[in-house]
């Protein structure tokens, strides 16, 4: 069993695949800032700003269902934001009595949590599109051309070369402590001893891990320097980006501008 | 499983823009100054490890075990890469992990990339130093300091990071301070537990198999008293302004009184247009439902050209 499923990029021929790595992770960014920067309340701003985000999703050819999947992961973090119901000061909409508890939402509470869930929601979304449209090669040359120092892009793209190869790594471990602990995967059957001795043994693994993957690294190091790696982080430069690719740049952040002060003027 | 099961990685949307900014500017500091230190230490031995350990720390987060009623212990990280790398290569381990599962597979937002990196790599990494450090100085060499120090690092390491995390949601004006803090201390304070217990399992392992990685690791060589001195303090910070917080949630007052302040100075702005919503609409409903024709209807052509341009590539093909 390998690992590959890790990877969420999914080959495409659409136009958001084809543009520019860099001109996607700056107006992905620009997006999520904007959607940051919509004050609570705003309905229109939100609205316009899913709008925006469905016929990405759309132009992708991803496909809406896939995103809206995935996208779901990143809602439980919501309970977080849920006590902000019952504690803004505000007009009093319902209230809840849990025994001898009394809760009070607010309307502003509640525009509030809905306002957070809206921003969260539609933010994953335009992260998903990016990283399953752009291979991990193509982010890195966003990255240089974000700055991001050389030394740390590397490191980067050496972490995702061997992520696969120590996921698999993992997994065997996982495998093999099933087999020798007869993990049924049946409900009810226990499975092994106490909990710190469960815990001992994951940490073996881990142990086992970190000591597989720091030999590793000297091999790895080893056979860079057989290969002439004298420490010096070298890449091709970064293309020039073609003209269509700054204007779908310039008509994003244009975009994303009139909306962000839009939702500043008539919601600030 | 394949997502870190912490709920410590904050998506985008839950920290003001001015928290995420100011974190960012905090972590691209620390960052470029470890990125210096460590060049200087491990030379050009330094990326192959960085990435190779990256990438294990990663996969160990796979690596579970259950505890009771289908919940389970697993893996951070940030202690143990302290312990074995040091301070500041752990901070490069742990940005390029965070970075990683934010930029590809969603485990946290990117514009509070920062404030993640900042929670678990800085947060996490110079907590557990700290505690590590000021263990294995009290036992003096005896082997009972590798490893109560690595349960009590790695323990607080999540519990600290956990506590930063409920204060920037608190400042944020996401959570209240007096729900958030306790909630995020107490959730974490019980999964600090099983991060103590791998970790410590780890430190075996490698204890019985390489001791010299434990006891002579970059971390013993490299002290740095630095980040000793950072790791008391941001616990101690953290510890002490987070009872006072939850106690006292007016104490974030000041924090009102910044929004109050950036309301006032975004008031000139809203009287250039004063009484006007949009031109010809006064109703703030009518312009929400508008707004809702007009996102369908861009989404409707998209998806016309869409699916026109895929009929044309089918043909063509």
């Amino acid at each position: 069993m390998h690992i590959h499923f890790l990877d969420p990029f999914i080959a495409g021929q659409s136009a958001i695949h084809r543009l520019d790595p860099r001109v996607k992770f700056v107006l992905a960014v620009a997006f999520i800032l904007t959607a940051a920067l919509t004050p609570s309340g705003a309905w229109p701003v939100y609205v316009l700003l899913f709008a925006l985000a469905m016929g990405v999703i759309v132009l992708s050819e991803l496909g809406v269902g896939f995103v809206f999947r995935r996208a779901v992961l990143a809602l439980p973090f919501v309970l977080a934001a849920l006590p902000v119901i019952f504690t803004l000061p505000g007009v009093p909409l319902f209230s809840l009595s849990l025994g001898s508890w009394g809760l009070t939402a607010t309307a502003d509470g509640v525009e509030r949590f809905v306002s957070i869930a809206l921003k969260s929601w539609i933010s994953v979304q335009i992260a998903i599109v990016l990283s399953s449209s752009t291979p991990f090669p193509e982010l890195m040359v966003a990255m240089r051309a974000a700055r991001v120092p050389r030394l740390l892009v590397s490191i980067f793209g050496l972490m995702w070369r061997y992520l696969f190869v120590l996921a698999d790594e993992a997994m065997r471990l996982l495998r093999a402590r099933s087999a020798r602990s007869g993990a049924t995967g049946l409900p009810g059957m226990k499975v092994g001893g106490s909990i710190s001795w469960r815990g001992r043994v994951a940490g073996g693994m881990a142990g086992n891990l970190f000591l597989r993957a720091i030999e590793r690294s000297d091999r790895i190091y080893v056979a860079m320097l057989s290969r002439g790696y004298d420490g010096e982080v070298r890449d091709l430069p970064l293309p020039p980006l073609r003209a269509l690719h700054w204007l779908v740049l310039i008509c994003g952040v244009a975009l994303l501008g009139m909306l962000a002060i839009f939702g500043f003027l008539f919601y600030g | 499983m394949l997502y870190a099961p912490l709920p410590m990685h904050i998506p985008d949307g839950f920290l003001s823009v001015l928290v995420s900014l100011v974190l960012w500017a905090a972590t691209i500091l620390v960052v470029g100054y470890s990125l210096r230190r460590v060049g200087q230490d491990l030379g050009e031995r330094q990326a192959p490890l960085m990435g190779v350990l990256a990438a294990a720390i990663f996969a160990g987060q796979m690596l579970n075990f259950t505890v009771a009623g289908g919940t389970s212990g697993h893996l951070m990280g940030a202690a143990i890469a302290t312990i074995l790398l040091g301070p500041w290569a752990a901070i490069l381990v742990l940005t390029t992990v965070v970075g990683v599962q934010a930029l590809v597979f969603q485990d946290g937002g990117l514009l509070v990339l920062g404030a993640n990196i900042f929670n678990m790599g800085i947060v996490g990494v110079a907590v557990s130093y700290f505690v590590y450090r000021t263990f294995q100085r009290l036992a003096n060499g005896k082997p009972w300091g590798i490893f109560v120090g690595g349960f009590i690092a790695a323990w607080a390491s999540i519990f600290i990071a956990a506590l930063a995390v409920a204060l920037q949601l608190a400042f944020s004006g996401t959570s209240p301070a007096n729900i958030a803090l306790p909630a995020m201390g107490g959730i974490h304070a019980l999964i600090g537990l099983g991060e103590g217990l791998i970790t410590v399992g780890a430190l075996a392992f490698l204890y019985a198999t390489r001791r010299d990685l434990v006891t002579a690791g970059e971390g013993q060589v490299k002290a740095s008293s630095a980040v000793w001195v950072a790791g008391l303090l941001i616990a101690l910070a953290l510890a002490i302004a987070s009872p006072l917080a939850s106690a006292h949630p007016d104490g974030l007052e000041w924090v009102a009184e910044q929004r109050g302040f950036l309301d006032a100075a975004r008031e000139p702005l809203y009287n250039v247009i004063p009484d006007y919503v949009l031109p010809g609409i006064a109703n703030e409903s009518l312009a929400t439902i508008l707004a809702g024709i007009l996102g369908a209807l861009i989404v409707f052509f998209i998806a016309l050209g869409v699916a026109y341009t895929r009929r044309k590539r089918g043909t063509a093909s």
